[in-house]
């Protein structure tokens, strides 16, 4: 009896392997047609719709958080095997924190579990040489949360192959508050270090005057460069998932010329096809773009 | 019902093109549309209706297109000033000015002078206007104020950024309903920081052809949306 189940699993095993093996070459193909059209560098991910998931299939919420979890696994495979280098998530909102306390803790906990499992052999960081940035007002997480965040971007500094951004504890108004502090305080630094100018011919002390007062005062790459966001290119397509079509504060400053997807599936029941339909969505619009961009 | 409702007026050229047309006759053609339908978009209880007419992009664009609208501003805006006064309407242009020319200039500070006693509806023309110059004219104007010790540089936060965007002159600065026609689903560095919870919409009709049955579908279709702002509801 115990080896009829056994010999079952074995050729359900075999089976599945092999659908498996059929599928992963059925995909490497079909990307390998994509791109031969124009791909996108950056890919943004807004995740919406694990909670409404959970409601869906019968599921306490948390259920929804993880099988949105193993979707964003997958995504992130595709895009890498595709060649997309650099993906950002929007796993936390700052507006998040204002959810009932119980859901917030639970959120954390199931954050601070994934954000330790980065760190293992196994893991999608080693698999892809992923580099790991954590863009946020990371203060406001807890220690625990925080330190976890910290020892996976300092354990993948040194890896370029791919790049995962996670926007934790994150608003775009807030990344911008930051970024125009920190232009503010160090312009003013710039100021009191340059000192006082002398001009010996009067005409030129109008024009250097301009040119001095121009270097003084705060540039569009003054902001740029501030902004925690600047490690990597502005995002050529976002995708937000269950419908919503709004950013919910997420990559405003960087979001101006990304294409903006909405597919309706929930997040955990995002696949393939949507990543494929959004890039050829990219790639028709990418050529009116560049016909566009030579008229101008 | 939204309380602003703002629209990227994109599609006149591809329009043009369709019908074997000029670049300007497709404008000339949308040009006509845009005080109509704002005054339809008010006529059913919206307060402000925003428009980005002229981006800081769009100086790249050749010399005659850009010259072409810049009179067509000019001349709307003398046009429709009895317009905006028989409907109450306070017009408030935001964008740059600095490479506006003279003239248009002077219809602008008109049309402002004669409508700025209204309060109950506003449009809002983005004429040399991008989302990130707003950020960063605001950035400087605080950097300004610091320096001249107005404001400590910790006190930034989100509420006084707002303050200095050029939206400040409006009671509804952030749209709650963006349109964008033509079928493109960008926003082109319109609004960046006030479209934050904005719900998005992109219609597949190109401006000139974008009519009040097709504005209608846009109000059905926001009235329909679940706004959570990052809660739960």
């Amino acid at each position: 009896m115990a080896e009829v189940p056994g010999q079952i699993s074995c050729t359900g095993g075999g089976i599945s392997q092999f659908f498996e093996r059929v599928c992963g070459y059925s995909r490497r193909c079909l990307f390998r047609v994509i791109s031969m059209g124009p791909l996108p560098n950056h890919l943004a991910f807004i995740m919406d719709g694990n909670r409404r998931y959970a409601k869906k299939c019968g599921q306490e919420e948390g259920s929804g958080h993880k099988a949105g979890f193993s979707a964003l696994m997958s995504m992130l495979r595709y895009c890498y095997e595709l060649g997309i280098k650099y993906v950002t998530i929007y796993a936390f909102s700052i507006d998040n924190f204002r959810r009932k306390p119980e859901e917030v803790q639970s959120l954390m906990d199931l954050l601070l579990e994934k954000i330790k499992a980065l760190l293992e052999k196994e893991s999608i960081v080693h698999q892809y040489g992923m580099r790991v940035y954590f863009i946020g007002n990371l203060a406001l997480l807890s220690d625990q949360v925080r330190a976890a965040a910290e020892d996976v971007m300092k354990a993948t500094a040194k890896n370029s192959r791919v790049v995962l951004l996670v926007c934790i504890a994150y608003t775009s108004t807030d990344e911008i508050v930051q970024a125009v502090k920190k232009s503010c305080i160090s312009k003013s630094n710039d100021i009191d270090a340059s000192g006082i100018y002398k001009h010996d011919d009067t005409d030129s002390d109008i024009e250097g005057m301009d040119m001095e007062e121009q270097e003084k005062r705060i540039q569009l790459v003054d902001i740029e460069e501030n902004m925690q966001m600047s490690v990597a290119p502005d995002p050529d397509i976002v995708i937000r998932s269950s419908g919503e079509t709004r950013l919910s504060n997420f990559l405003l400053w960087q979001t101006g010329n990304s294409q903006l997807f909405s597919p309706a599936a929930l997040w955990p029941e995002i696949g393939l096809r949507h990543l494929v339909w959004a890039i050829l969505g990219f790639q028709r619009s990418h050529s009116y773009l560049e016909k566009k961009k030579k008229q101008v | 019902m939204p309380n602003h409702v703002a629209i990227i007026l994109d599609g006149n050229r591809r329009w043009a093109k369709k019908r074997g047309l000029g670049a300007l006759d497709g404008h000339e053609s949308g040009g006509r549309r845009v005080i109509e339908l704002a005054m339809d978009f008010f006529a059913t209880g919206i307060n402000i209706v925003s428009l980005f007419a002229f981006s800081t992009e769009n100086w790249g664009r050749p010399e005659d297109e850009v010259n072409y609208l810049m009179a067509m501003f000019e001349k709307n805006f003398k046009a429709e000033i009895s317009s905006f006064q028989r409907y109450k309407v306070k017009i408030s242009v935001i964008g740059s000015r600095v490479n506006i020319p003279e003239s248009l200039l002077h219809s602008i500070q008109e049309a402002e002078e004669a409508t700025k006693s209204y309060t109950e509806r506003q449009l809002l023309m983005a004429i040399d206007y991008s989302g990130r110059f707003d950020i960063l004219q605001a950035c400087k104007s605080l950097a300004e104020k610091a320096k001249n010790g107005v404001i400590q540089v910790e006190d930034i936060n989100e509420k006084i950024m707002e303050k200095e965007l050029m939206t400040n002159c409006s009671e509804f600065p952030n749209p709650d309903l963006l349109i964008r026609t033509s079928g493109e689903q960008r926003i082109s560095n319109f609004f960046l920081w006030q479209s934050a919870y904005t719900e998005l919409y992109f219609p597949n009709v190109l401006w000139p052809d974008y009519d009040k049955a097709e504005y209608m579908k846009a109000l059905t279709w926001y009235q329909q949306r679940n706004r959570r702002f990052g809660r739960r509801v």
